[in-house]
């Protein structure tokens, strides 16, 4: 169904600010197919005209980049777009079975949806969270070291509408549509929330400050002591 | 004598505000900057130059070679993408680094720019992290408040603008040239080369196009300068790096030390493999780094040292497997991972990726015969230096590797019609029952 001329209003207005940023008009698609995933939930063909009125391309044109693009989908796409890694590391720490038995508890398979359509269930490649395998994937949020059992909690209170936190990310969970829109370059106001690292990024530090291990200080510094830049500043971090 | 962990990049992660610009400068941050605006732009080059700074997302070539190799006096626009497409199996150290420490990014960005004379410049983020990208926009706002960017920057005359641009979900787009098509706005397959970014890249003008890890090294080299970086490392590969420990091994997670330490170091660190277990294979930078195995436990990871071992340093995503897990499948996951990647551009990699997942799925289930592993290799061969770009020359790695350490592994699934492990055994949740 083509935008209502309210929605094609909002979008246009939107699309002036994204197309703003670039030196070129068309470096502005990717997130312009972001903004019609956020309205529609996927790329619609009604999406894919509107970013070529936009930008002076043919519908073709756009087309041609939609499908090259994993995270465009041309379906609608439940409330919570869950994805479970099954790239060779998480899949041998546990990310099969967690696949496998959430097909098995949801009824889907790869790349569908619950009939509530509140879940889209997808194996995804490698998510850059490997020290925290297996790794799972709410709307692109990141869900900690998994387990069959947690994960299958995890679905299950997403449909009942229970809160949902991510391991490392904000105390509201948004919605597909919602995280599209953060894609197209319009962020919410959660960015302060949770917290600056997990356990796995602070194992080395925590080793280093417990056995006094530092990076040589710099010329203008003196061992141990108080002082500017990047390298010195665990110990003007031990002091406060 | 270096200490074992030198924590620069990852010092502050342990505050909880780290990632916010006032928690940045409390600990130092944009002094860095402050410096380079006072010195001219081929001053700054050339201090990254003498640092030894290499790529730190995976190819590891000369940062400072490549800021100068572009063009000045040329009259065209120059840019500076900052490639935060962490997508390379097993490497996970540029998505924590720009949650905990945006602002070092920023910094490092600036300072490049400058050196570089740009005045645009873009983070091309993977999509699939969405905290990860909030903020990015959280800190170049930040900073743009500051006066970090914008017009006039510290007062130097200096402008500059950052836009942070969300990928869309292709590993492909982590390729350099890659990445420029997709930010043009095109499906994201690689450019054939030359010219070479630097020369024609964005928008085909001058171009740097660096790695997360490296631009965020650049502000504690000005700071400290280019001979404490050096101080740090080996002879050819100097400084810091983030080694991130994954898989089989009591405590993953980040570790930043100088290049040149070991595996048996850092396992000593991690606690170890995990109990009860050996160590059977690892890479050490990433699944297109063929693996190595308990032999290579002392080798330094370094550029040179893992390129003599046959492997490559990569980005320092070292993941761990211990005698549970099953090489082909190993092999096979990664392959099925590059089938999925391959942009189809060249004919080698999208038809041998899909022959190589084919061949590896049979071979998995004890099908096939001992031709087969040969055909493996030689399709591996016809790919290896007939394509545009190193996801082609590099997606065969797991398979020549596994094949190379453990060619009996193989034969044993032929001879046993079948996988001889029990996948549950690899898993997190191992004797935990019922797999809760």
């Amino acid at each position: 169904m083509p935008f209502s001329s309210d929605a094609l209003a909002r979008l246009e207005a939107d699309a002036a600010q994204i197309i703003a940023k670039y030196p070129r008009s068309r470096s502005a698609l990717l997130p312009l197919l972001h903004l019609v995933q956020a309205e529609e939930g996927h790329v619609s063909t009604d999406g894919v005209a509107f970013c070529a009125a936009q930008l002076g391309l043919t519908d073709a044109e756009v087309s041609a980049v939609v499908t090259f693009y994993t995270m465009y989908k041309r379906r609608p796409v439940g409330d919570y777009h869950v994805g479970v890694c099954t790239n060779t590391l998480c899949a041998v720490m546990g990310g099969d079975a967690i696949f496998a038995g959430l097909t098995e508890h949801l009824g889907v398979g790869n790349d569908e949806t619950t009939p509530d359509r509140k879940i889209t269930l997808e194996h995804i490649e490698c998510n850059a969270a490997c020290d925290y395998a297996p790794v799972m994937m709410v709307n692109w949020e990141f869900f900690d070291n998994m387990t069959p059992g947690t994960a299958r909690q995890l679905v299950d209170d997403l449909r009942a509408g229970e809160p949902v936190r991510p391991s490392r990310g904000p105390s509201h969970l948004c919605t597909w549509r919602e995280a599209a829109r953060i894609l197209a370059g319009f962020p919410d106001d959660q960015a302060t929330d949770g917290p600056a690292a997990g356990p796995p990024g602070l194992v080395g530090l925590k080793i280093a400050k417990e056995r006094g291990w530092t990076a040589p200080p710099g010329p203008s510094q003196g061992q141990g002591t108080s002082s500017q830049g990047p390298a010195s500043r665990s110990a003007e971090e031990a002091s406060r | 004598m270096t200490d074992t962990l030198t924590p620069v990049l990852t010092a502050h992660w342990d505050d909880p505000d780290c990632f916010t610009l006032a928690a940045y400068r409390r600990a130092g941050g944009y002094q860095g900057l402050a410096k380079a605006l006072g010195m001219p732009p081929d001053d700054v080059i050339g201090q990254v130059k003498a640092s030894g700074l290499r790529g730190r997302g995976g190819a590891g070539f000369p940062t400072g070679m490549k800021w100068g190799f572009i063009p000045q006096g040329d009259g065209k626009p120059h840019y500076l993408v900052l490639n935060a497409d962490e997508s390379e199996p097993g490497t996970c150290k540029d998505m924590p680094l720009m949650m905990a420490s945006p602002q070092v990014l920023i910094e490092g960005m600036v300072i490049a720019c400058y050196a570089i004379r740009a005045e645009r410049a873009f983070i091309y983020v993977r999509g699939e992290a969405l905290h990860v990208i909030r903020r990015l926009h959280h800190a170049v706002a930040e900073a743009r408040e500051a006066g970090y960017l914008g017009t006039d920057i510290l007062g130097s005359g200096y402008d500059l603008e950052i836009v942070v641009h969300a990928g869309a979900g292709a590993y492909i787009c982590g390729e350099e040239t890659g990445l420029l098509e997709s930010l043009e706005g095109y499906r994201g397959q690689p450019r054939l080369k030359p010219p070479f970014p630097a020369i024609e890249g964005l928008y085909a003008c001058p171009t740097v196009v660096n790695n997360v890890e490296t631009i965020a090294s650049v502000p504690s080299i000005m700071v400290n300068g280019a001979d404490w970086f050096a101080g740090m490392g080996t002879e050819k590969s100097k400084g810091f790096g983030i080694f991130s420990l994954s898989g089989h091994v009591t405590t993953p997670g980040q570790y930043e030390a100088p290049l040149g330490i070991t595996l048996r170091e850092l396992l000593e660190l991690a606690g170890g493999v995990r109990a009860g277990h050996q160590l059977k294979f690892w890479t050490p930078g990433g699944s297109s780094t063929p693996i190595l195995t308990g032999e290579h436990l002392d080798m330094p990871l370094d550029y040179e040292s893992v390129g003599a071992a046959g492997s490559m340093l990569g980005t320092r995503g070292l993941e761990i497997f211990d005698e549970t897990t099953c090489a082909i499948r190993a092999a096979l996951r990664w392959t099925e991972f590059y089938e999925h990647e391959s942009c189809g551009k060249c004919t080698p990699c999208r038809e041998g990726t899909y022959w190589m997942r084919q061949l590896l799925e049979d071979l998995e289930q004890g099908k096939g015969s001992e031709d087969d592993v040969t055909k493996l290799l030689d399709i591996n061969d016809n790919m290896v230096g007939r394509v545009f770009c190193a996801l082609g020359d590099t997606a065969g790695s797991p398979i020549a590797s596994t094949i190379k350490y453990f060619r009996d592994e193989y034969l044993e699934h032929l001879k046993q019609g079948g996988c001889p492990f029990d996948p549950s055994a690899a898993t997190l949740f191992a004797g935990d029952g019922a797999q809760s």
